[in-house]
């Protein structure tokens, strides 16, 4: 019923895109990368936020999904680019074959999500949690063991295919999906089973398939966040899509608000950029040094002040229109 | 075959440690309800009270280590209690998540705190219990292992006795097993949980001590590996059963040794978590714990 609004942001949201596209070689090369790492960080926090936020279930897993989108596009590229496209291709089937390979990201987590969510599931907040997070830990200790894709050491040589337009392009395109997911019937689900489990059982969900639903779609957009970092980053080690990881990505979900997508995408972006206001104003006095360093503690001091004092979330605007019953 | 039963030494002496975290999960999530993720800094807050008290005592004697393990217990009693207060406490009414959520806040906070306290540096555990080795029929034994066992066995048989037969420990069972019909029965709950809090975080810091002692190395993220572990085994166990925690606990130890003594030694961290996640599917309710009907 919102679609249509949903698709006209959406093909708005693709034009800047490709504005961005064609103006990133202009940019300013710092300005480009932090605008890029917005960008991935929105798609991880609204895909995180489908799950935990409108589904209502807790994943400390995601930066677990997003090394297993990572390493999977990775290896498309690097693996198995070279014996596939010919030696001398021109630049638009390269960026042919980094969609399919950020696709092919999103496809691997999506399946892991379908491996890991479909006997998780049906435990309750809690347990669902310490799966999640033993799953991201699971994912660095193979990926460690896997030679052909760097073991512990990483993988790198990887292009640099990431740019501006396709990181705008896959923040477009998930919030775009959320957003539909949610106000579809699945979505009137995914809220039935957020709000009371029980309740929507005995009316003949099945709270179990939407929450797989859910935790699927979410890991896929966290796969093709994987997929860019990776393209972006052009060495990837397994330690990077750890537990802390996955924290970071849970706080940029709460401080925007639970299942409030806009908030979310807000939270994303000024908890990207606050580091580097605060490396601004350390460099402003050797005396202003320690602000810089003091970042993990303040997200720890964040946290906990905005669950004492504002639980619902700093971004969390009361909603124009109340939420169907 | 000697190495055999030296790995599985070493894998008891492994597992009552984490026994003794895990049963500081399980006393929480019992009063509470919620993973205190905190509880695994509290464990290395415990491993450094020790460190500098075992300092302080010169070390290597008996008097002085078990000086610095009850020194390092008691701040770390005062720390938990004092982390329920400020940080829980104000949140009793509110969803689980919320208490989740700030648990994993306070966790964070430690560690950097620890990390602007103690420094990021890892530093040298003194022998601060006299330790030997001695071996028997190939088997080198180290006296720390049979230290370790020896506390945590002198530790749970304390707390067994505290949790079964004193007023403290009847009024934690009931209000474990039902908060509101405790306080009507004019239990001071909010005493009772500080109290919780207290002799779990004191078990914990007693783990730490002990495992310094054993690994002595220590560092802020000291508990993040141990912690997360101990979390299995009270899960594996069924969370909220005080004999099923150590069970898991030592389980865990035993088969995390016995796995990195092996040549898989690379897939240890993982089989932690296959393991739980195939207990959970087959028995939900973890090993030892019994299934409940949920209330509509």
């Amino acid at each position: 019923m919102k679609d249509a609004g949903a698709r006209r942001w959406w093909v708005a949201a693709m034009a800047v895109a490709a504005l961005l596209g064609w103006l990133e070689p202009r940019l300013d090369i710092y300005l480009a990368d932090v605008l890029a790492r917005v960008g991935i960080n929105v798609v991880l926090a609204v895909s995180l936020n489908l799950i935990n936020g409108h589904a209502g279930q807790f994943s400390l897993g995601h930066a677990g999904f997003m090394g297993v989108g990572a390493y999977a596009a990775a290896a498309i590229t690097v693996l198995a680019g070279p014996h596939v496209l010919p030696t001398s291709c021109p630049d638009w089937l390269h960026q042919g074959w980094f969609l399919l390979a950020l696709a092919g990201g999103g496809a691997a987590a999506a399946l892991a999500g379908l491996l890991v969510g479909a006997p998780s599931l049906r435990l309750k907040g809690d347990y669902l949690a310490i799966v999640t997070l033993g799953f991201g830990q699971i994912i660095g200790v193979i990926v460690r063991n896997m030679e052909p894709l760097g073991g512990a050491l990483g993988l790198s040589g990887i292009p640099p295919r990431t740019n501006l337009f396709w990181v705008l392009a896959a923040a477009a395109t998930t919030v775009y999906g959320v957003t539909t997911l949610v106000n579809s019937t699945h979505g009137r689900g995914f809220i039935a089973t957020h709000d009371d489990e029980v309740a929507a059982e005995a009316m003949g969900l099945d709270t179990t398939r939407y929450k797989i639903v859910a935790f699927v779609t979410g890991a896929f957009f966290a796969g093709v966040a994987g997929g860019l970092w990776g393209h972006f980053k052009l060495t990837i080690s397994p330690k990077e899509f750890d537990f802390n990881r996955s924290i970071e990505i849970v706080v940029m979900v709460i401080v925007g608000g639970m299942g409030r997508t806009a908030g979310v995408m807000a939270a994303a972006t000024v908890l990207t950029l606050l580091p580097e206001g605060l490396r601004l104003v350390a460099g402003l006095s050797p005396s202003l040094k320690w602000v810089g360093e003091s970042r993990p503690l303040l997200y720890a001091l964040m946290l906990i002040a905005l669950m004492l004092l504002r639980p619902q979330g700093l971004f969390a605007w009361s909603r124009a229109r109340p939420r169907p019953a | 075959m000697a190495e055999l039963v030296q790995q599985l030494i070493n894998g008891v002496s492994v597992g009552a440690m984490y026994a003794l975290i895990a049963i500081g999960y399980t006393l929480v999530y019992g009063v509470l309800r919620f993973i205190n993720f905190a509880h695994s800094d509290v464990f290395m807050a415990g491993a450094y009270a020790g460190l500098h008290v075992g300092q302080r005592m010169g070390g290597g004697s008996w008097a002085g280590g078990l000086v610095a393990m009850l020194a390092a217990m008691a701040a770390c009693a005062g720390l938990g209690i004092v982390i329920e207060r400020l940080a829980y406490k104000p949140l009793r009414e509110r969803s689980k998540l919320t208490v989740l959520i700030t648990a994993i806040g306070v966790s964070m906070l430690l560690q950097n705190l620890g990390q602007l306290v103690f420094g990021a540096t890892p530093v040298a555990f003194p022998e601060t219990l006299p330790a030997t080795t001695f071996t028997a029929g190939g088997v080198v034994v180290s006296s720390k292992d049979m230290v370790v066992v020896g506390f945590t066995v002198a530790l749970l048989g304390a707390l067994e006795f505290v949790v079964l037969r004193t007023k403290v420990g009847t009024a934690m069972r009931a209000v474990a097993h039902n908060h509101q019909a405790a306080a009507l029965m004019g239990i001071p709950t909010n005493r009772i949980i500080s109290v919780t809090f207290g002799l779990g975080s004191a078990l914990a810091a007693a783990a730490g001590f002990l495992w310094a002692y054993k690994f002595p190395r220590v560092d802020p993220y000291l508990g993040v590996m141990p912690g997360l572990t101990a979390f299995v085994a009270a899960v594996l166990g069924g969370i909220g059963n005080i004999t099923g925690a150590a069970l898991g606990g030592l389980l865990l130890g035993v088969i995390e040794t016995l796995v990195k003594g092996s040549r898989w030694s690379t897939w240890t961290e993982a089989v932690t978590f296959v393991l739980l996640i195939l207990v959970l599917l087959f028995r939900p309710a973890g090993l030892l714990g019994r299934a409940q009907a949920e209330k509509v």
